[in-house]
C-alpha cells in the first residue's frame, strides 16, 4: 500500500468513527465491531465488519452497514463502496444489499413491513436519554440545583464555562437534543423524550426513567464487548481508561461527588 | 443447601436450568454450530476463569456431571428444567422435555420439569400440548419466541395463535409461562427484542404467571415497565447474575432497579445451568451487597430475606413446593441435626 492509500485507509477509519451503533450508541470502531479497511488505487473501499454474536438484530446490521456505506461515500475520492458483514445469520442478504444499494424493506421484502425509521427513532430517543442522565449528573455535581436546570435554555447550555469533558458531555447532548423535536436556543435544554417540559414536582420520576434507560444500554454494552472477545478469542476487554457514562452516573469521575471506589 | 456464615440454611430452588445435547452429531446446519457457539460465548465471558469448560464438554455433559453441579458441587436443593426444542437446528432436538425427563426421572426429588409448546403447531401442537400435561403433569411451560420453524423466525405471545394454546395451557392447569425473548422478532423493522407482547397476553391471561427469563435483557429499562403495570409479571436473574463476578457494580445497578421496578417477591435465580453453574453464583450472590451510592439513590436494599425468597422461596410459591416438607424428603433436616 502506498502512502497515499494508508492516508485514505485513515480518512475512511475517521468517517466510520461517526457509525454508531443504534442501541449502544457507541462508534463502531471503538466496539471492535469494523476488522478491516481496503482502499484500492482506483479509489475502490472494502470494509469488513463482525457482530458479537451470529444472531444480532438483523435490522441494526442493516442499519450499521448502511451508515458505513453512506459514511464512507462522503469521502471525495470514493469509487466503489463494498460493505461486509462476517459470520451473521443474515450476513447474505445484507452484504448483496449493500452491494447493489437495496433498501433494507427491498432486501428483508418477505420480512419487513416497512422501513427502519421507527426503530431508529426508538433508540435514538434512548440515547438522547443516557446523555441526558450523564450530563445531569454532571451538572449536579458542579452544584447546579433542580431550579437552575429546569430553567436552562439550550442556549445557556451551549454557553457554559466548564472544562474539556464538561464541554464533551455537552456537545453530545446538544448533538441529540433534537431527537424529540426540533428546538432553538431559547428552548428549554432538558426535556423528556417526547420533547415535554420537565417540572420539579416529577423531575425525580424523570431522572429514574432515565436511569433505568442508561443502566440496560450500559449493560448490553458490556455484554456485547464480552460476547465479541469470547467469540474471537481476543482477551477480554478490561474496563476503559475513559470514563464510562456508567462512571458519571456513578459520580466517581471529576465533577462527581464521590470518591472512586 | 446453601449455609451462611452464621449458620442458616437457605433453600436453594435454581429457575432455569437445560439438559442439552448441541454434540456435532446432533447439529443439523451452521445454525446450530452457531447456537451452540453463542452460548459458549456467554459462558466463556462471564463465568470465572477457574470453572469455565471445555467446548466438547460444554457440547454434551453427561447426566452424572449435570446432577453433580447442581445438587453435590453446587447448593442447589432443586432445579427447573426448561426445555428448548430447536429441531432446525438439532436433529434430535436440542434440550427436549422428552430429554429432559430422562434426568428427572433419575432424580425425582431434585426436579420440577416443565414442558413446551409452539404456537405455529396449530391443532395437531394443541393436542401434543395435552398429551405432555397429561404425561409428565406439568406445572410450567418454556416458551422461546425466537425458534425458527421453516420459513418462520419466531413468533410473540401476541399472536392469536399464542392465545389458543395459552387458554389451554390455562385449562390445563399449567399456570407458570417462562418465556425467554430472543432475536429476529418479525416482521425485521421492529425491535428484534421487544418486550411488548408479554405486556399483553399477561394482561389477557391474569391467572397465569409469566416469568420473563433475562429479566428482559436486553430490554430491561421496558420490562421494568411492564412489570410494575402487571401483577403476574417475574423477572428471571439469568445471564444478569453472572455479571456479579466480573461487572459487580452493573449487577448492583440491575438488582436496584428489579428490586425497585418488580420488587422482591417477583425475581426468581436461575443458573441457565450449563451455560453457568450454580456453586459460584449463589456463593457471590449470598456475599453481594449493595452499594451504599446505589441502594441510598434507589432506595431498596439486598436484605437477607429478599435473597431467601430469590433463591428460593419465590420458585417454591409458584410451583406450590412445601419446602419444609421437601427438606424431610430430601434427608437434608436429617443431614443438618446429625452435624
Amino acid at each position: 500500500m502506498n502512502m497515499m492509500q494508508t492516508g485514505r485507509v485513515s480518512e475512511v477509519l475517521a468517517r466510520l468513527a461517526y457509525v454508531t451503533d443504534p442501541e449502544l450508541d457507541e462508534p463502531v470502531t471503538e466496539l471492535g465491531f469494523v476488522t478491516g479497511v481496503d482502499v484500492d488505487e482506483a479509489g475502490s473501499v472494502r470494509v469488513g465488519f463482525r457482530l458479537p454474536t451470529y444472531w444480532c438484530a438483523a435490522n441494526f446490521a442493516f442499519l450499521m452497514a448502511d451508515d458505513m456505506r453512506r459514511e464512507i461515500s462522503a469521502l471525495p475520492w470514493v469509487g466503489a463502496i463494498q460493505v461486509e458483514l462476517g459470520e451473521h445469520m443474515y450476513a447474505e442478504t445484507i452484504n448483496r444489499a449493500m452491494k447493489t444499494g437495496m433498501s433494507f424493506q427491498d432486501a428483508f421484502a418477505e420480512e419487513a413491513d416497512g422501513n427502519l425509521d421507527e426503530v431508529r427513532q426508538i433508540f435514538a430517543i434512548k440515547a438522547f436519554q443516557r446523555r441526558q442522565l450523564a450530563l445531569l449528573d454532571y451538572l449536579a455535581g458542579l452544584g447546579y440545583g433542580v431550579p437552575a436546570l429546569l430553567e436552562m435554555t439550550i442556549g445557556d447550555l451551549d454557553a457554559l464555562d466548564v472544562s474539556p469533558d464538561g464541554r464533551k458531555l455537552i456537545g453530545r447532548y446538544l448533538e441529540r437534543r433534537d431527537i424529540p423535536g426540533a428546538a432553538g436556543p431559547s428552548a428549554p435544554a432538558f426535556v423528556d423524550g417526547m420533547a415535554n417540559g420537565l417540572h420539579a414536582d416529577t423531575y425525580n420520576a424523570h431522572r429514574r426513567t432515565l436511569r433505568r434507560v442508561t443502566v440496560n444500554v450500559e449493560f448490553n454494552g458490556a455484554l456485547c464487548r464480552g460476547l465479541l472477545a469470547a467469540r474471537f478469542g481476543e482477551p477480554d476487554p478490561s474496563l476503559p481508561d475513559e470514563p464510562t457514562l456508567l462512571d458519571f452516573v456513578r459520580r466517581v469521575v471529576p465533577g462527581g461527588t464521590t470518591a472512586p471506589h | 443447601m446453601y449455609r451462611t456464615e452464621d449458620g442458616e440454611d437457605i433453600f436453594i430452588i435454581d429457575g432455569h436450568v437445560h439438559f442439552w445435547d448441541a454434540s456435532k452429531e446432533n447439529q443439523k446446519n451452521v445454525h446450530g454450530a452457531e447456537f451452540i457457539n453463542c452460548f459458549y460465548a456467554y459462558h466463556t465471558s462471564l463465568s470465572p476463569k477457574e470453572v469455565q469448560w471445555t467446548r466438547e464438554k460444554f457440547e454434551k455433559y453427561s447426566a452424572e456431571q449435570m446432577y453433580n453441579d447442581l445438587f453435590v458441587d453446587g447448593p442447589d436443593d432443586m432445579a427447573i428444567c426448561q426445555p428448548t426444542y430447536l429441531y432446525d437446528f438439532y436433529t434430535e432436538g436440542f434440550n427436549t422435555t422428552e430429554r429432559n425427563a430422562t434426568m428427572v426421572e433419575k432424580h425425582p426429588d431434585r426436579f420440577i420439569l416443565n414442558g413446551a409448546f409452539d404456537p405455529r403447531d396449530g391443532e395437531e401442537g394443541l393436542e401434543a400440548l395435552h398429551a405432555l400435561s397429561e404425561k409428565y403433569k406439568l406445572k410450567g411451560i418454556k416458551l422461546y419466541t425466537a425458534e425458527w420453524k421453516g420459513e418462520s423466525k419466531g413468533y410473540k405471545l401476541s399472536d392469536k395463535a399464542t392465545y389458543r394454546y395459552l387458554e389451554t395451557a390455562e385449562k390445563l392447569g399449567i399456570k407458570n409461562i417462562h418465556v425467554h425473548k430472543g432475536p429476529t422478532i418479525l416482521p425485521l423493522n421492529r425491535d428484534a427484542f421487544d418486550v411488548a407482547d408479554v405486556d399483553d397476553a399477561a394482561s389477557s391471561f391474569q391467572n397465569l404467571n409469566f416469568i420473563v427469563e433475562h429479566c428482559g435483557l436486553p430490554r430491561l429499562d421496558d420490562f421494568c415497565w411492564i412489570a410494575t403495570q402487571e401483577t403476574n409479571v417475574y423477572a428471571g436473574l439469568a445471564v444478569a447474575l453472572p455479571f456479579i463476578h466480573s461487572r459487580p457494580a452493573y449487577f448492583a445497578h440491575i438488582i436496584s432497579e428489579l428490586l425497585f421496578w418488580v420488587g422482591e417477591d417477583k425475581i426468581l435465580y436461575g443458573s441457565d445451568y450449563g451455560i453457568w453453574t450454580p456453586k459460584w453464583l449463589v456463593d457471590a450472590f449470598m456475599k453481594f451487597e449493595l452499594p451504599d451510592d446505589v441502594a441510598k439513590e434507589t432506595g431498596v436494599s439486598l436484605s437477607r430475606q429478599a435473597k431467601r425468597k430469590i433463591l428460593g422461596l419465590n420458585a417454591a410459591r409458584l410451583y406450590n413446593i412445601d419446602i419444609e416438607a421437601k427438606k424431610q424428603q430430601l434427608g437434608l433436616l436429617h443431614q443438618v441435626a446429625a452435624e
